[in-house]
């Protein structure tokens, strides 16, 4: 036990071979960073998707030389063709949900951020850790190779309802692209089931003394909930593209039902039922997006109260809501469904779910707001997207109360009022997580700062780019245009949408432009940012105690013994305005200089 | 509202600590810290849960289905029996090798590998279940009964296949293990998942040939 | 203690945050939303239950935009005050205050729920005696409808006998009830007659949806679906399909009118009988 562990841990870990150091590596940090850099990349391939897509909303008229000699399957006359539009909207849609925010929250910050703030060296399973890791890349190679096969990607949406993703003849992505796109999701699917059988087993198990659960950070009950999730959600899903892949390749009629006449010939397949597949995939569809909402809700609670010098206010009422979040969010998938040919009455359960689904997320911003009031706050880079955070989610949440009342989404349900409620705290709200958690804890992970002026800028353009995006689709929704659809020419009632249109194109191009941004100072950072102490924040859990970056092994010989709960911010008496949680109680050093009032008042 | 007292957090309830990850373990392995009770008995659950999920998704698809007006349920290979047979025989024999086999490590290797054999005879056996159906012109597209029954055996050879490469992981760290405890351990979570395995079949049944 | 220019800039943040979403979230918000009203906005309601709807929808819209404006005032509220702070109050928890705000929004969404329960169950009431009868087939790409004739009974369809041209819905001539069945390229209704929509598709999924009367429903392949409401306005209108089904998903527009019943009458006869 004299032994320095850490030494000895770094020693063997400084033999290895770099390949096994930092490609096929099993500290949890490395591969959370792998994970955030891919997932990187595929925001970036997802992004420029969703350039294409404006283009062809906003300008559907005007002419694009250079995606024509990018892509000349997809385009013709230098404009898009409607089958790769589908395209494009399918695997920007998949790319976003799977391969960028879940891979990006779970499999980045999850894995960087849970051995630190519980006290561990590591995950339970390290070999496992690595192969989850590994699965990733393969299952971006299938999706993207299946642009490049006869009929082209996926063109089902990103929901791929059959019959129109069973049938081969119904749409050419439904040839090669479909199956594709079926297999990568579950390689990935798998990945994510190691990754989440992994967190559950190092939460509950390798804490650090003193850990208890009631001391764990926000960020970790997040993580930990939706680790809970994916595990109980992804295998319907895997079972439902499983069936699905079988009626496609195999003959079988899950999802076919008899009488089906497509491109003038009768169907073969018999007796199976389409919203079948929509049940299996909204059970899964719809934790999901609770899988993308938890850790951000994580991230900012903790970004927030380290920023604000004040304890999260409700910490009880915070822990029991991600859970009601999570238990409830089994039970509303009907909500995708309501005009889906489902019996009314079902429906009418799903609304009582759904509605009672938004009386925990209520409870989380007031509690965000109550943090917020009387707090000091310091408004780095990390704290405006934080903030901003709120704001997204409050937007984007209220929305979704028109959507879960049936006789209101009948108007709505496929119109780009559905677009506008997801892009806001899906795309948003999510991203402004990811974006709070980089800033916060890039130091931790290269031992550099960010730069904050870029940051800034990165903040104010992204938050008004995203308002000026988003927020005009509610209208387009409301003026009735649907999802999905090329071009809104044709329709009569549409007509009057394209300046509405134009307005929302040119400010996501100018929202795309403004990640360069992000991404110039991320990699200007990590080589050529200012040097990060241990503890830049002056911020509590435990991951500030461990050296920035930490190494193989996370702390010193001894792992820390944790002695309060994680928000002991301005606490009365102490010296500092934060007190770590390795603290004992004992131990608190003496009251403030200059007898500040312990209610806040200003120090005389 | 404030508490005056340097005492850290409002009165919250303290669920107990899980069983750590202090320092407390001996030296010699990277990471001493690891806890005593094996991470790997808590991961099995969550697989079982996981695979758990997985077949309820596609006996409730399966069940769902059954209502439709075309339903008619296939023949049932008779060596459907000779299977389940040596499947529950197979988890039989793991069960009384962790019950007696403390005493003797060669007890405890033989019942692994005798087990794994068992698993492996359950595995052929499905297989000339299989062409036994085929025999019978009946495949996977046959109709939705065949559908579900290829699948679901599929899927459960699938999982059994796994099952197996784990029993035979732990036959063969068993031959390293010190004593027979240590070997007992090793593969406590491996028969766990095997288990469940066995009931999964035993359902599988049931939903397939006896609603 | 942060140095007088940290402070300075951290209070001009402060300000510029709370202003950017003041004037952003708040006053552009409002601001975007009553242009909106004014030029993008629903059609006006021309079924019976349009108005049901449309009032569940505005006090929907009056209860959310109160939460938008009232959250977003006090979080630029806090961060303003939060800038110049000179030291936060250790204030973790107040079980009073978290129940109260856990059971007002509780309290507010049931009064939603069970107003949009009620609305719901209106919308599916089955189709009064004396409905108009009307099956509408959904394909890619277009939309095709067909009237029961004298006899007031569709003919069975079956898949097997379609044929583009001749046949196009596949009706079977065997059936007795076949030879008044009308099959139109247009969907025309009565005004203020109920109307009973019996709907199908032939390949994929489709979906039924007519804004102005408020109407959608899914066209699932292998079911028939039930859409009943009154259309209470004479006019054109637009089915507009809202389900992805295909590359012509775009294009596949239907032509409805209301009409009234004497001139619904003159349309019908000169549509020629399906008679495969």
């Amino acid at each position: 036990m004299a032994v320095t562990h850490t030494t000895h841990a770094a020693h063997e870990e400084h033999a290895l071979p770099w390949w096994r150091r930092y490609i096929f590596s099993m500290d949890h940090k490395v591969i959370g960073i792998q994970y955030l850099f891919t997932s990187l990349f595929m925001a970036v391939i997802g992004g420029f998707l969703a350039m294409l897509i404006r283009m062809q909303l906003g300008f559907p008229t005007a002419k694009f030389y250079w995606a024509q000699w990018l892509f000349p399957g997809g385009f013709t006359n230098n404009q898009i063709k409607p089958d790769f539009y589908l395209a494009v909207v399918t695997m920007h849609g998949t790319i976003m949900i799977f391969f960028v925010l879940t891979t990006a929250l779970s499999g980045g910050f999850g894995n960087f951020l849970i051995p630190l703030q519980i006290g561990a060296r590591d995950m339970a399973f390290p070999f496992l850790n690595m192969l989850s890791y590994w699965l990733y890349p393969p299952a971006i190679v299938v999706l993207l190779a299946s642009f490049f096969v006869t009929g082209g990607a996926a063109s089902a949406g990103w929901t791929a309802y059959p019959p129109l993703s069973a049938l081969r003849n119904a749409v050419p992505g439904s040839q090669m692209g479909q199956t594709l796109w079926l297999v990568a999701l579950a390689i990935l699917i798998i990945a994510f089931l190691f990754g989440s059988l992994n967190y559950i087993t190092t939460i509950l198990q390798m804490r650090t003394r003193g850990m208890s659960l009631t001391r764990l950070p926000l960020t970790i009950w997040g993580l930990f909930v939706t680790a809970v999730l994916m595990l109980f959600s992804f295998p319907v899903l895997f079972a439902a593209a499983i069936m699905l892949l079988f009626d496609r390749t195999l003959g079988t009629s899950f999802f076919i039902p008899s009488g089906l006449v497509v491109g003038n010939q009768l169907v073969q397949h018999q007796g199976g039922n389409p919203l079948l597949w929509q049940h299996l995939f909204w059970f899964l569809g719809h934790p999901e997006v609770y899988v993308l909402i938890l850790p951000p809700m994580g991230i900012v609670s903790e970004v927030m109260t380290a920023n604000a010098r004040k304890p999260i206010f409700g910490y009880l009422f915070m822990v029991g809501s991600i859970i009601a979040i999570a238990f409830l969010s089994f039970l509303v998938w009907g909500h995708h469904m309501y005009v889906s040919g489902m019996h009314p009455l079902v429906g009418a359960a799903f609304m009582t779910t759904t509605l009672a689904i938004a009386i925990p997320s209520a409870v989380k911003t007031f509690n965000w707001l109550a943090t917020l009031w009387r707090a000091k706050i310091r408004f780095n880079t990390a704290m405006l997207f934080a903030i901003g955070f709120v704001s997204l989610f409050v937007t984007g949440g209220l929305t979704g109360i028109f959507l879960g009342s049936p006789a209101i989404d009948m108007y709505f349900q496929d119109t780009f009022f559905v677009v506008a409620h997801f892009h806001f705290v899906m795309a948003s709200a999510a991203l402004f997580g990811i974006f709070a958690g980089t800033y916060h804890w890039l130091p931790k992970m290269f031992g550099r700062m960010m730069n904050e002026r870029l940051g800034k800028i990165h903040f104010w353009f992204t938050f008004v780019g995203i308002y000026a995006t988003f927020f005009p689709m509610h209208f387009a929704g409301i003026a009735g245009m649907m999802r999905r659809i090329f071009s809104t020419t044709i329709y009569e009632h549409l007509q009057g949408l394209a300046g509405v249109n134009i307005f929302i194109s040119v400010a996501a191009f100018l929202l795309g432009l403004a990640q360069l941004i992000f991404i110039y100072n991320l990699f200007w950072s990590i080589f050529r940012g200012e040097r990060a102490g241990r503890n830049p924040w002056q911020a509590t859990t435990l991951e500030w105690e461990a050296p920035s970056p930490p190494p193989h092994g996370n702390f010193g010989p001894q792992l820390p013994e944790v002695h309060r709960w994680p928000y002991d911010y301005s606490l009365p008496g102490a010296s500092q305005d934060f007190v770590p949680q390795t603290v004992p109680v004992s131990a608190v050093p003496a009251p403030v200089h200059g007898g500040a009032e312990p209610d806040g008042g200003p120090a005389s | 509202m404030s508490p005056r007292t340097l005492e850290a957090s409002p009165r919250l309830p303290d669920i107990p600590v899980g069983s750590g990850g202090f320092p407390g373990g001996g030296g010699g392995a990277p990471f001493p810290d690891r806890p005593a009770a094996p991470p790997a008995t808590i991961a099995v659950w969550l697989l079982v849960a996981s695979v758990t999920i997985l077949f309820a998704a596609f006996t409730s698809t399966y069940l769902a289905r059954r209502g439709e007006a075309d339903w008619i349920v296939g023949p049932l290979p008779s060596l459907l029996y000779a299977s389940t047979g040596v499947l529950l025989l197979s988890s039989g024999v793991l069960e009384a090798t962790r019950r007696t086999g403390g005493r003797s490590l060669e007890g405890v290797r033989a019942g692994l590998v005798a087990a794994a054999a068992l698993g492996a005879g359950f595995l052929a056996i499905q297989l000339a279940a299989w062409r036994q159906l085929a025999a019978l012109g009946i495949f996977l597209a046959s109709n939705p009964h065949s559908a579900f029954f290829y699948l679901l055996t599929g899927a459960h050879a699938l999982h059994v296949t796994g099952g197996l490469a784990w029993l035979a992981y732990a036959a063969a760290r068993a031959r390293r293990a010190p004593t027979a405890a240590a070997a007992l351990a090793g593969a406590g979570p491996a028969a766990t998942f095997w288990h469940f395995l066995g009931g999964l079949w035993l359902y599988l049944f049931v939903i397939l040939f006896a609603l | 203690m942060i140095e007088t220019a940290e402070r300075t800039a951290n209070r001009a943040a402060a300000r510029n945050l709370s202003l950017g979403i003041l004037l952003m979230v708040v006053v552009g918000g409002v601001g975007s939303f009553l242009l909106s009203r004014a030029r993008w906005w629903m059609p006006p309601g021309a079924s019976a239950q349009a108005a049901d709807i449309d009032r569940l929808f505005t006090t929907t819209l009056v209860v959310t935009g109160i939460a938008f404006i009232l959250v977003h005032v006090l979080l630029a509220l806090f961060v303003w005050q939060g800038g110049r702070r000179e030291q936060a109050a250790y204030f973790p928890e107040h079980k009073t205050l978290e129940l109260s705000y856990t059971l007002v929004p509780a309290a507010i969404l049931v009064t939603l729920v069970s107003m949009g329960a009620v609305v719901w169950a209106r919308v599916h009431q089955p189709a009064p005696a004396g409905a108009l009868l009307v099956e509408v087939r959904a394909e890619q790409f277009g939309w095709l409808f067909r009237y029961p004739g004298a006899d007031g009974t569709l003919a069975r369809v079956d898949p097997t006998l379609i044929n583009a041209r001749t046949n196009p819905l596949g009706i079977d001539p065997a059936d007795a009830a076949a030879g008044d069945d009308i099959v139109t390229r247009e969907l025309h209704l009565v005004t203020g007659r109920p109307v009973h929509i019996r709907l199908r598709a032939k390949d994929v999924i489709h979906s039924f949806y007519v804004p102005a009367f408020r109407v959608k429903q899914d066209a699932v392949p292998g079911m028939t679906l039930d859409v009943v409401f009154t259309p209470t306005r004479a006019g054109a209108y637009e089915i507009a399909c809202a389900e992805l089904c295909g590359v012509g998903h775009y294009i596949m527009r239907g032509k409805i009118t209301v009409e009234a019943q004497e001139a619904f009458d003159r349309w019908l006869a000169t549509q020629a009988p399906a008679a495969p």
